[in-house]
């Protein structure tokens, strides 16, 4: 047996199964999974159907497209429209509608010029192919692929590229987390932390909130034994009051992260303020062009700006992305917020949390 | 370098003429054919299964198989889906200025081996050669007819509960392979396209088993599409069971990777086979004394509850709802 067929014997689930509904006697937890691939695991393994009642789980601010503002989306809309621009992106925004009901893919017929890219090294090679033309990378994503993009970058300046630039959308997890707990209306138990996202910053970021809140938090891999076990691990700490981070996808994250990947991270970026959809600025929770690498950041170089964006008419995914409301408790959902006529990034991302529900829940309707 | 296609070539004129005789008839010809009236005469017996598609495949070569093997196996297995006998194609080309002649001839020589590997004849055809830029290199369409061999012919509209689901082959092959030859990419074990004609097989099928309901080749949108469109075709439910659905290691692992699900990955020589139960065991005997569909197997039931849905039972019992494909699968993020 392979690891990663152990990792989804179901003999070995079951097993954690019971120990979870042991574990449970007495409380229910409301435990939330921070990163849209958990959230996708959750249903895809079916993991979600065989969990007890008493677990309920939120789903968190853990999607890179979901929690991008929509002045951010009308902002590289409004880019797409230049004659000399042309847009490198990864494939998840292609469909992610704009306040104007816009998207990439509509642009994208109407004529702009889209290259989606599986890497940003590809963009750079758009760059090199089209020296007349400027080059924008759309840089969403949080502490996964914001090194890549980093080294893009620091590989740009060292070629003399100037027609490379970035537009820097990226967001920090950790200072999410903490908005989120300081939020009166919220009543997270527990915390699932993101796999990817952890193997970058390790867990020293999350242990000031785990003593803060006293909130247990494990980071978990994406197979079915890991979700699982992440959830009686998170159950036996709440049970006995001792709260604190474990590491328990060791196979993937050291306790320490990637001190290499942070050092390019913080070469080329430096945090900032960011704007999350549904939830607001959060200070100190994005990357901005640290002062050496202002040429690459489009928002400098192009003279773009971001405008205030009313948000879209009935859309709930602000609730939706902080947990407090399940996606099919969203008065639009699966009526007229569909996969086919996302209403919210929520509903079109492949890690959305609505287009999971969507996608993977046999019954559609309110609260099952 | 090698020859390029002029627009000249599509003129109609000489010089079409002899892109005809040099290219198509040499590679496709046979006495229908050789006539070269403006339609071809043909005396099948009714009643007949007719079937068209149009192929614009990127790369036009790939591992296992090209757009000209594609455009034959593909109309070839339409035609093969209703339980007929595929007979005749047609096909018409649209050129795109300036395309390697080399490159054409490799691919009607493709299309012509195809074709008597099937044993169809290509009866009729045309050729029309556009500017650069109106057209990506080949667009090629065939048309195909064949013979109903069996009443009721098999049909989407036909499954019942009871019913069980066969496959006939691993999944996904064909979609990984071109996925990842567009973008460059390798991986650590070769991943190849399963392009091949199914009629062989699906008479074999339904001449040793006239109760099959349902035959469908699970192309674009893959299993996941496919089977939706069963089941909403015949308004039953389904329910598949993960564990029993075969994927190669080698393409669950490239998918993983690329955060792309096998399920909707296109096939190109796969069969999907409903029938009554009780038929199942003969149905996968006959399947896997053919090298197409050696690794035949049932993958799951046809039911009465939630009709016109698609439920998948997971490896650890737990179960979820598979849907359709909502456009095109992209790679993800992270």
């Amino acid at each position: 047996m392979s690891s990663f067929d152990s990792l989804r014997d179901p003999d070995k689930c079951k097993a954690v199964l019971k120990l979870i509904e042991e574990a449970m006697q007495g409380q229910t937890l409301r435990f939330m999974e921070v990163c849209g691939t958990h959230t996708v695991a959750l249903f895809r393994s079916g993991v979600h159907s065989l969990l007890p009642k008493s677990v309920v789980h939120l789903t968190g601010p853990g999607c890179p497209v979901c929690v991008t503002h929509d002045s951010e989306v009308a902002a590289y809309l409004e880019l797409a429209k230049r004659d000399d621009v042309i847009i490198a992106t990864f494939g998840d925004l292609m469909r992610v509608p704009g306040p104007g009901g816009g998207s990439l893919k509509k642009a994208q017929a109407e004529g702009a010029r889209i290259e989606v890219v599986y890497s940003p090294f590809d963009a750079l090679a758009v760059a090199k192919n089209n020296p007349g033309d400027k080059i924008v990378f759309l840089g969403i994503g949080f502490e996964t692929t914001a090194p890549t993009v980093a080294a893009t970058v620091r590989l740009a300046k060292e070629q003399g590229l100037s027609n490379f630039f970035v537009m820097p959308f990226h967001k920090l997890v950790p200072p999410a987390l903490d908005a989120l707990l300081s939020d009166p209306a919220m009543a997270i138990e527990g915390f699932m932390l993101p796999g990817h996202v952890s193997a970058i910053i390790g867990l020293e970021p999350y242990r000031p909130l785990a003593e803060k809140y006293g909130i247990p938090a494990v980071v978990a891999g994406f197979e079915p034994l890991d979700l699982l076990q992440a959830i009686l691990l998170m159950a036996e700490m709440k049970r006995q009051g001792k709260p604190r981070v474990i590491n328990n996808y060791k196979r993937v994250v050291a306790d320490e992260g990637n001190p290499k990947a942070r050092a390019i991270l913080y070469e080329v970026y430096k945090p900032g303020d960011a704007l999350w959809r549904g939830i607001g600025t959060i200070p100190g929770s994005g990357l901005v062009m640290s002062d050496a690498y202002k040429p690459f950041d489009a928002f400098d170089a192009l003279g773009v700006e971001l405008k205030e964006c009313k948000p879209l008419p009935g859309c709930r995914c602000g609730e939706v992305l902080k947990g407090i409301m399940p996606p099919n408790q969203c008065p639009l959902f699966a009526k007229a917020c569909t996969p086919a006529t996302p209403i919210g990034p929520c509903m079109v991302s492949t890690e959305g949390s609505c287009a999971a529900y969507h996608k993977y829940q046999l019954d559609l309707s309110p609260g099952k | 370098m090698g020859k390029k296609l002029l627009l000249d070539q599509g003129s109609g004129g000489l010089a079409s003429h002899r892109l005809v005789a040099d290219v198509f008839v040499r590679h496709l010809g046979n006495p229908i054919l050789a006539r070269m009236d403006d339609a071809a005469l043909i005396r099948p017996k009714g009643p007949l299964a007719v079937s068209t598609d149009s192929f614009t495949v990127d790369p036009i070569f790939f591992p296992g198989g090209d757009i000209g093997s594609l455009a034959v196996h593909g109309t070839v297995n339409d035609v093969a889906m209703l339980g007929a006998r595929p007979l005749y194609l047609t096909c018409g080309f649209i050129l795109e200025e300036g395309f390697e002649l080399d490159d054409l001839d490799r691919i009607v020589a493709s299309m012509g081996q195809a074709a008597r590997k099937a044993k169809v004849k290509v009866i009729a055809g045309d050729t029309k050669v556009v500017p650069r830029g109106a057209a990506d290199k080949i667009f090629i369409n065939t048309t195909g007819i064949g013979e109903i061999v069996v009443s009721p012919a098999p049909s989407g509209h036909r499954a019942r509960p009871g019913d069980v689901v066969i496959v006939s082959g691993s999944l996904g092959d064909h979609g990984l392979t071109v996925l990842s030859h567009r973008q460059g990419l390798s991986f650590e074990a070769p991943v190849q396209s399963d392009c091949a004609s199914l009629n062989h097989l699906t008479l074999k099928l339904v001449k040793g088993l006239p109760v099959v309901h349902v035959l469908r080749d699970p192309t674009r949108g893959g299993l996941a599409t496919t089977i939706n469109e069963i089941a909403q075709q015949s308004n039953v439910g389904v329910v598949l069971e993960e564990q029993a659905i075969p994927v190669k290691p080698v393409v669950a692992s490239g998918c993983e990777i690329l955060g792309l699900d096998p399920l909707y990955l296109a096939n190109e020589g796969k069969i999907i086979c409903v029938l009554p139960e009780k038929h199942a065991a003969k149905a996968i005997s006959i399947m896997r004394r053919d090298p197409l569909g050696r690794d035949a197997r049932v993958i799951g039931r046809i039911v009465s509850d939630n009709p016109g849905k698609v439920v998948l039972r997971t490896g650890l019992g737990g179960h979820r709802l598979l849907g359709m494909l909502e456009g095109e699968q992209l790679p993800r993020i992270c």
